[in-house]
């Protein structure tokens, strides 16, 4: 485990949906500087886990601290304001903007007489882009036109231009081709490089043990496991995810709630 | 070249006329229709009503023409608004009576000043969108179902605030004077040139910042062809004008409003947000956009716009009556928005649709006015106009999927 103060932490979450126990007494950490894989099986709580994360769930119990001080995220506005940037699997991109407005949206940049600043904004979007290798045909182009993995890099730029201290990333390399594939674990290791604390969310170990530092385990709503990834292998991580095999920190019997 | 031979993704347009064309084309192919088809289409309208009936493209009937429109398109460009969140406001013909009403009652009644009654008529139709909006953002019912029971509420509305007689005459100048005034010819020449120099001015300086700030700048030719497009056809509209009774206040309000909302959609922070929310609401709300209010706002705004179009139609007729806002008012502005190429599926389309479907839709019904149709054929040739616009927006969008743009 690294050392040194985390940068998010949170303890014993738990959400309730209904009758459904999202989430129980869940710990989590994310470093500066590090890159942490979230993952579990279908239903584990991964998004649920996030979402609270990033002020679009509110959790029922538990406590949330940022840079070491107990805060109070219940607006997606409180989370970016702290810092935290989400990038979702579903990219939540507008097909019928173009790139410059997607990256800029909800942030937009106002010029002379309360009008868009496009100039400026077409400029730093460029910038972005550049500095992050995304290859478009232009940056004027409708999000609608782009593949795949230009939607990812786009929708992974848009997050950047607000200078995060951290990133999420909700299943980053889904539905991506091998090459693209390898161009957004790039893109995550070079997040890292900048000093951020990166959280990513994968069903992918190959992905995961290639640029993830430590392993987040959810099941059935709770934490099972934080392994490093130095000291584990593949098999340690998918008994821990399955619950075939008790893990170092995983409880003999997970009770269904 | 066909979409299979080359991904047209990674086509970059060539430089000059020559590329821009070719670009042009494969928009065209992708389903990005933009203003065409709608231009064509009044062109086609124009040449069949000339041809029946040579009167249809005089002075004095196109002016009359631009008076109709100056009523039914304000209240389309509300109906923009409303279609870009993805919505629907079925309320808009109804809103426009009551408030005309209201105005009228105020001032023949009350006594109350012409000024100060088209400012309660406007109010009254932004407390009107208020409530609708109100009720469709907080209780979460389909702005379809609000409207349309706000239809027929603020029906039963007009006909409490007329009372007894049921048609109140306009006599004051200022109401009256919205749509009767006209300046002199010269003026209608006047403004045209203004137009097309700030237009032209507009699009050069914007091309020199962009050039300044090291951004790709569209060829010099594109841009020069589009300002010349546009110069001809407002000095056009101006030669017409100055060859009937001038230029109509009238029309200088609702080409003012279309400036005016356009600037509010393509640049503005909230037009963004209103794009943003008609193309993927979830990624608007999760980019911290304060969609419900963003969608109050809009219809705030057309029931307002509904309003104004309402006190210009009863400055043109210089009376409101039971019927005000009623009968084919709604049916026209919808089909208006659409007719010019605002999309009902929300997300696509521009101020000026409301102008450009209006002309159709209004030529269409003015033609069949001229040549003594009787208007159970006008509902069904303008039904039918419709739903040859929605079909278009439809297949284009269709287009859009097949090229991945949609």
């Amino acid at each position: 485990m690294p050392d040194g103060a985390p940068l998010l932490e949170l303890h014993g979450v738990s959400k309730r949906f209904g009758a459904v126990q999202a989430l129980t007494d869940v710990d989590f950490e994310a470093h500066a500087g590090r890159v942490t894989a979230l993952v579990g099986d279908n239903g584990a709580g991964k998004s649920t886990l996030i979402k609270t994360i990033a002020g679009i769930n509110q959790m029922d119990t538990g406590e949330y601290r940022f840079d070491g001080k107990p805060v109070n995220v219940t607006t997606p506005q409180a989370a970016t304001g702290l810092g935290i940037a989400t990038v979702y699997q579903d990219l939540a991109l507008c097909d019928n903007l173009d790139v410059v407005a997607n990256l800029w949206l909800g942030r937009e940049e106002l010029g002379g007489v309360r009008l868009l600043d496009e100039t400026g904004m077409e400029q730093e979007a460029s910038t972005v882009l550049k500095r992050l290798a995304v290859r478009i045909p232009s940056v004027r182009t409708q999000v609608a036109s782009l593949s795949g993995g230009q939607r990812q890099s786009v929708a992974i730029a848009r997050s950047m231009l607000g200078e995060p201290r951290m990133v999420i990333l909700d299943e980053p390399t889904a539905a991506l081709g091998v090459a693209q594939t390898a161009q957004v674990l790039e893109l995550i290791r070079t997040l890292r490089e900048h000093g951020l604390a990166v959280v990513v969310i994968s069903h992918n170990l190959a992905d995961v043990f290639e640029v993830a530092d430590t392993i987040v385990v959810l099941r059935l709503g709770r934490q099972v496991a934080v392994l490093d990834t130095k000291q584990t292998n593949s098999d340690e991580v998918v008994a821990a995810i399955t619950g075939a095999k008790a893990g170092d920190e995983q409880p003999a019997e997970v009770s269904e709630q | 070249m066909t979409v299979s031979d080359l991904d047209p993704r990674l086509v970059a347009n060539e430089p000059g006329l020559a590329g821009a064309w070719a670009g042009f084309r494969r928009r065209m192919a992708q389903g990005e229709l933009g203003s065409l088809p709608v231009i064509v289409g009044i062109a086609v309208i124009w040449l069949i009503f000339w041809l029946a009936n040579d009167r249809f493209l005089t002075p004095v009937n196109l002016t009359n023409l631009l008076l109709q429109l100056a009523a039914i398109g304000t209240i389309a460009v509300g109906v923009v608004l409303v279609l870009l969140l993805g919505e629907i406001d079925l309320s808009v013909g109804a809103v426009s009576g009551l408030a005309a009403a209201v105005m009228a009652v105020l001032n023949v009644k009350q006594g109350w000043p012409g000024w100060l009654a088209i400012l309660a008529g406007l109010a009254t139709g932004a407390v009107i969108g208020t409530f609708q909006g109100f009720w469709v953002t907080r209780f979460r019912i389909p702005a379809f179902v609000v409207t349309l029971a706000g239809f027929l509420a603020w029906t039963g509305a007009l006909l409490v605030v007329l009372g007894e007689t049921g048609t109140v005459n306009i006599a004051d100048e200022i109401i009256t004077g919205l749509v009767n005034t006209f300046f002199i010819p010269l003026y209608a020449w006047l403004l045209a040139v203004v137009v097309i120099v700030a237009y032209a001015a507009e699009k050069l300086w914007e091309r020199r910042k962009r050039a300044a700030a090291g951004l790709p700048v569209p060829p010099m030719q594109v841009l020069v062809t589009r300002i010349v497009v546009i110069a001809v056809a407002l000095l056009a509209t101006a030669a017409v004008l100055a060859a009937d009774r001038g230029l109509p206040l009238s029309m200088v309000i609702f080409v003012g409003l279309v400036v005016l909302v356009d600037l509010l959609i393509r640049r503005t922070r909230f037009g963004r947000h209103v794009l943003a929310v008609g193309g993927n609401t979830e990624a608007a709300r999760r980019a911290g956009i304060q969609v419900d209010n963003v969608r109050l706002m809009v219809f705030v705004l057309a029931s307002t716009l509904a309003a104004a179009g309402g006190i210009l139609a009863a400055s043109r007729l210089f009376a409101v009556n039971q019927s005000s806002g009623a009968s084919d008012t709604l049916l026209l502005a919808i089909a208006a928005a659409v007719i010019g190429g605002t999309s009902l599926f929300g997300g696509r389309g521009s101020a000026y649709s409301a102008l450009l479907g209006g002309l159709v839709i209004l030529s269409i019904e003015n033609g069949m006015n001229l040549l003594g149709v009787e208007s159970s054929t006008k509902f069904m040739v303008q039904g039918g106009v419709l739903l040859l616009a929605a079909t278009v927006d439809a297949l284009s969008r269709r287009g859009r999927q097949a090229a991945g743009r949609a």
